[in-house]
């Protein structure tokens, strides 16, 4: 495989193959020496046209455990606002002949884009409200990690469904194992129709009732004004996870949430800072995930000669 | 010849003479010429036996580019695009920079398109000036200087009393007001058609309600003003159904659908495919066939292009950031003849729409093939098969999402008054 473009391209074997090697990598990661030297003197380049510390943080520490020699192009550096094209913008770091591009875009299907117009191997760290594939692995790895398996769990993602990417990513990514997937949230962040094989709740409750496992999105500030809901303190109200709420789930469920939250919206300090949640486990194994992901990916090679 | 504006058809011999139409005779069996010629240099003989002639093609949703837009099309490109795809008249949008919305803009459509064009170009004025939908352009200037009707298309009149307005307005000034209806609040930053596969893509949707709160706010003017609407590129089985109403209740509205909405589905931008993000977007199979049915029942009165140039920088971005539009002169005609392949439409019931109907919604006195007329009218070889190339488009425009497709007809030579188009190739 030359790219990670999204988990939508990806089989349950493939999505399997990249869990058990990222297993091999928190090995690693557990060592006094966390750094391998598979991947000396290739290239990366963290490609970021939206702003991001923490996914740019995890991609740059797997990048550098893998031993890769390591760029970083941000928004705040880049050509766009000289009106330079996407393109041209790739074909240029194409000349510099870096091994992998890692991308994240405000426009849904960029990442594709890029795949499709370099040799280098493109991973795909979110675009637009399409995919954040990597996300999605190291949430699957981290359920694995606890639960010791995803067939037969009852999963409930609460929250802002239709603008996340991590929602899309881990719904595609749920859906190839024997799972239970629910989107819970206002009407207003729900999509009407989504696949078969999702269950939607506007009641939290109804839609946290025996869950394995509750997944939590971040809810944007902005949403308020476009009266998606009518306000933070209302959404925390009916939608906010808080501790009451563990009496509705299973006694070993997990909580879960990418980051950053918003402790007194989607989520409630005491429930964050709960011996259920296993966010901090979740930034940990972003690292491995990526190592995995990276070191499993084959660039097509051949230097750009001009 | 089939000629839906004499409601004349059959096996003709017709003679033009320097670019006007000296006579027809309709035989009721192919023979050979009816009538004679003294060989002569000046005399060219087509024998078109087994090939149709029709009335030259009318498009009536164009969008030319020029002036201000002429790395996309031009006068010259676009007018040849349009022989080539059969139509003999395009009514250019207003969209141009500056906006059709002065008769200076008017006149330098008009005076490129004598001095430049392949084929008769009628300019629509803008509705507003700079399409802003506040103030109303100049109709009675722009309709002396030469528009025929009036249309913001690309933007929709938000303001309904604005729209109101207009559609008074334009009683006085004897030309249809052309609404593209999109009710921005609901379609705002929406790329595709909203429903699974936008969610499924992570683009944002564009639901169907905004198209069809649009056309069921200007049928209600339209009836409450008495004034005459023509619906431009309609999308939805809704709008659809809309429209059927307002008919069946006498409400003066005609309505134009386009190519690609009864040929394709939204499922033609997965992927991402910049060059089906059009406005409005590929809808769902519901819609296509309701548009299908709509056409055979005559509740949608014309088949028009959209033609929607780009240039290629314009496509070749990610899908949010690609311009909407299709170019669609070169394989509006033979995509329109599936449905005629398919026993869907009668030959005569597609060339109508083609032709004699949006010529009476513009009023712009076509009259067929007939003697004493002016030559315009195309040869059609509607069984060709041939593979659509967007290389090979005279457009300057080759955004579209039926290259490589096989279709079925092809335009082989067009007259147009003193010009004469052999289309065949080599």
């Amino acid at each position: 495989m030359k790219d990670l473009v999204g988990i939508k391209e990806l089989s349950r074997e493939s999505i399997e193959e990249i869990l058990n090697t990222a297993k091999a990598f928190k090995e690693v990661l557990g060592r006094d020496i966390k750094k391998v030297p598979t991947l000396r003197g290739k290239t990366a380049i963290n490609l970021f046209f939206e702003p991001s510390t923490r996914t740019r943080t995890s991609f740059e520490l797997a990048e550098k455990r893998l031993s890769l020699d390591v760029l970083n192009f941000s928004i705040s550096m880049s050509s766009v606002v000289k009106g330079e094209t996407l393109y041209d913008t790739l074909k240029t770091i194409e000349a510099y002949n870096v091994d992998y591009i890692v991308i994240r875009h405000s426009s849904s299907g960029a990442a594709k884009f890029v795949a499709e117009n370099t040799n280098a191997s493109v991973i795909n760290a979110g675009d637009g409200t399409n995919e954040h594939p990597t996300q999605a692995l190291l949430d699957a790895f981290s359920i694995l990690e606890v639960k010791g398996r995803l067939d037969g769990l009852k999963i409930s993602i609460v929250g802002d469904i239709i603008h996340s990417r991590v929602a899309r990513s881990n719904l595609y990514l749920l859906s190839n194992f024997d799972t239970e997937i629910r989107f819970v949230g206002p009407p207003t962040l729900l999509p009407e129709d989504a696949q078969a094989n999702v269950k939607i709740f506007y009641d939290l409750r109804e839609g946290l009732k025996d869950a394995d496992v509750v997944m939590l999105l971040r809810i944007q500030f902005e949403r308020q004004n476009a009266a998606f809901i009518p306000s933070l303190k209302e959404y925390f109200h009916v939608w906010g996870v808080k501790k009451e709420i563990f009496s509705y789930l299973k006694d070993d469920a997990i909580i879960m949430h990418p980051g950053p939250m918003n402790r007194g919206v989607e989520i409630s300090t005491e429930v964050a800072d709960s011996s259920r949640s296993i966010i901090l486990k979740q930034v940990t194994n972003g690292i491995a995930t990526r190592m995995a992901v990276i070191y499993l990916l084959k660039p097509k090679g051949g230097i750009v000669d001009l | 010849m089939i000629d839906p504006y004499n409601n004349k058809e059959g096996v003709a011999d017709i003679v033009i003479n320097n670019g006007v139409i000296s006579q027809v005779i309709i035989k009721n069996k192919i023979k050979s010429l009816t009538r004679k010629f003294n060989s002569s240099n000046n005399i060219v003989e087509i024998d078109a036996k087994g090939f149709h002639v029709f009335p030259g093609l009318i498009d009536m949703h164009t969008h030319l580019r020029e002036p201000g837009y002429e790395y996309k099309e031009t006068i010259s490109t676009g007018t040849l695009a349009a022989i080539k795809g059969g139509f003999t008249s395009v009514c250019c949008m207003a969209n141009t920079n500056p906006v059709n919305d002065n008769p200076e803009v008017t006149y330098y459509i008009l005076a490129k398109a004598k001095e430049e064009g392949s084929c008769d170009v009628y300019p629509i004025g803008a509705i507003t000036k700079g399409l802003k939908g506040e103030e109303l352009s100049e109709m009675v200037m722009l309709r002396e200087a030469g528009c025929v009707a009036f249309s913001d298309d690309g933007m929709p009149v938000m303001n309904p009393l604005i729209m109101r307005r207009a559609l008074e307005y334009s009683k006085a000034v004897g030309a249809p007001i052309i609404s593209h209806c999109e009710d921005l609040c609901l379609s705002e930053n929406g790329v595709m058609n909203e429903g699974k596969l936008s969610f499924y893509l992570g683009l944002k949707g564009i639901p169907k309600a905004s198209e069809e709160i649009m056309v069921s706010r200007d049928v209600i003017l339209s009836r409450h003003f008495k004034a005459t609407i023509h619906i431009a590129h309609v999308s939805t089985k809704g709008s659809v159904e809309i429209i059927k109403r307002a008919k069946e209740e006498g409400v003066s509205v005609t309505a134009e659908t386009c190519p690609h909405y009864f040929t394709l589905t939204e499922d033609a931008v997965s992927g991402y495919n910049t060059d089906a993000k059009v406005n409005p977007p590929l809808r769902t199979n519901e819609d296509k066939e309701a548009i299908i049915e709509a056409l055979k029942e005559g509740i949608i009165d014309v088949i028009a292009t959209d033609h929607a140039p780009h240039h290629i920088d314009e496509k070749k971005v990610p899908f949010n950031e690609a311009l909407n539009g299709i170019s669609g002169l070169e394989t509006a005609f033979a995509l329109s003849l599936r449905l005629v392949h398919e026993n869907i439409l009668t030959l005569k019931q597609l060339i109508e729409k083609l032709t004699v109907n949006p010529s009476k919604i513009l009023k712009i006195g076509k009259d067929g093939i007939r003697e004493g007329s002016e030559s315009d009218l195309i040869v059609v070889d509607i069984k060709k098969e041939w593979i659509v190339d967007k290389n090979k488009f005279v457009s300057l425009g080759k955004n579209t999402p039926f290259d490589g497709w096989k279709l079925k007809g092809k335009v082989i030579f067009a007259f147009k008054g003193k010009k004469f188009f052999d289309l065949r190739e080599e």
